[in-house]
């Protein structure tokens, strides 16, 4: 039961370091958002050059070193992969194009509820849906195959690479972009954003923090654990909130979101289908390459990929509404994923319950 | 040692929520007891609360940087 209370007071936290961000810089709704921001970093390296959304994102970086250094600590550190890299690459960049379709991960779908946003209760109706519609490959034994053990140094690039985003981030050299106005040039101070996202991160690597496990467990086991801190989120962001004066009830005029229903339905319904696939949303994807994943690692390189490739070829939504650029991309996502699901049924799986995998011991 | 008879599920590399559905399957198939080998910790946990829920015995033996869970129900 510990291990309950553990996970509500961690949504509690990042629920509170949510409002707090956006009180200090960050965009409104938007105090923490796994999508948004790799989108930001992936436009501050120069991968596409839409100028409103271009800031390397200390957030990020926080969540994955605080999430390194508590794994290492905790001796939860390993170095693993080798479970279908390529498909979770793919994966990665559809969840990408979902939720930039709808206009926020997972966790800024949550946060943006905590606000009024009643558009991302259509985005969770979504979501739901395409947790079911993944849920029913699971049971009918979809699986990405295991991971082996790597050799530790492995592991250690990753969190590495996120030293040299501070490094860019900090010394801020001429061929790195960072937005003159728009979205991308609302930020809390880099110390202020960089510590929530080290408490974040640590915070969510103990208790398995994750938006997609949550709804998942709550409907393959019944189980409320994950989601009881997806609740303590909204909850404390939207007393947070209320307080701050930030609190705006309705569909119309909300801050970085547009309020085109049916594609905010669609976009998030194809972010839940591919991150149930990868078993977890983009946020536990952080926290697992932190850990040493590095399929978690591929995953979010697929994210940042898409990232990219999302505003290079016009497929990001906008205040304005969906793109149909970016229609047809979520159509073709979904296709993608029906192939993906069905090819990985593991017919091996039925027989290995029927009990004929025994140990001779 | 009676766990010997048990059928074992290899849930090592696998991930979320995969090793749980293997134990829910196969607690169901065989409600004599099932044993899963396991490697994360985050594994471990998950089938443990798995095992409450369902209101399953379970007993956790460390095995090198691998856990084995016994689960009766």
């Amino acid at each position: 039961m510990s291990e309950k209370k553990g996970i509500i007071a961690a949504g509690a936290i990042v629920g509170l370091l949510a409002v707090l961000l956006v009180k200090f810089g960050n965009p409104a709704n938007m105090g923490m958002c796994i999508a948004c921001f790799i989108r930001d970093i992936a436009g501050g390296l120069g991968l596409h050059r839409t100028d409103a959304v271009q800031y390397i994102r200390p957030e990020i970086i926080g969540i994955v070193l605080g999430a390194f250094l508590t794994a290492f600590g905790m001796k939860e550190f390993s170095a693993k992969g080798g479970s279908s890299p390529l498909l979770r690459f793919v994966l990665g960049f559809i969840v990408m194009v979902g939720a930039l379709m709808f206009l926020g991960c997972p966790l800024r779908m949550v946060l943006r509820m905590a606000g009024g946003d009643l558009n991302a209760l259509i985005g969770i109706a979504g979501f739901a849906a395409g947790i079911g519609v993944g849920i029913v490959f699971l049971n009918k034994g979809f699986s990405l195959k295991r991971t082996y053990n790597l050799a530790k140094f492995e592991g250690f690039v990753f969190p590495a690479v996120v030293i040299g985003l501070l490094v860019l981030l900090i010394a801020k050299p001429a061929f790195v972009f960072f937005s003159a106005k728009g979205p991308g040039a609302a930020h809390a101070a880099i110390l202020l954003s960089l510590s929530a996202g080290l408490i974040i991160g640590s915070l969510a690597q103990r208790t398995r923090l994750c938006m997609v496990g949550g709804i998942r467990d709550l409907i393959l086991f019944k189980d409320w654990y994950l989601i009881s801190g997806f609740l303590a989120i909204l909850l404390t962001a939207m007393i947070g909130n209320i307080i701050m004066g930030k609190f705006n009830l309705g569909f119309a005029d909300q801050p970085v979101a547009h309020a085109d229903g049916l594609w905010n339905f669609f976009g998030m319904a194809l972010s839940g289908w591919g991150s149930v696939l990868l078993g977890g949303c983009p946020l536990r994807q952080l926290i697992l390459s932190a850990e040493g994943n590095i399929d978690s690692v591929i995953t979010v390189i697929g994210m940042t990929a898409g990232a990219a490739f999302a505003h290079n070829f016009s497929l990001a939504s906008s205040a304005k509404g969906p793109t149909p650029n970016g229609q047809t991309a979520v159509i073709i996502g979904f296709a993608v994923l029906l192939l993906i699901s069905y090819f990985n049924l593991e017919k091996t799986a039925e027989i290995k319950m029927k009990g004929d995998v025994k140990l001779e011991a | 040692m009676s766990s010997l008879k048990l059928k074992e599920i290899d849930a090592r590399g696998l991930s979320c929520p995969q090793p749980v559905l293997l134990v829910k399957k196969g607690i169901e198939k065989n409600p004599e007891g099932i044993q899963v080998l396991v490697d994360n910790t985050t594994a471990r946990n998950n089938i443990v609360r798995f095992a409450d829920n369902s209101g399953c015995k379970v007993e956790v033996n460390t095995q090198g940087s691998d856990f084995l869970l016994t689960l009766q129900k």
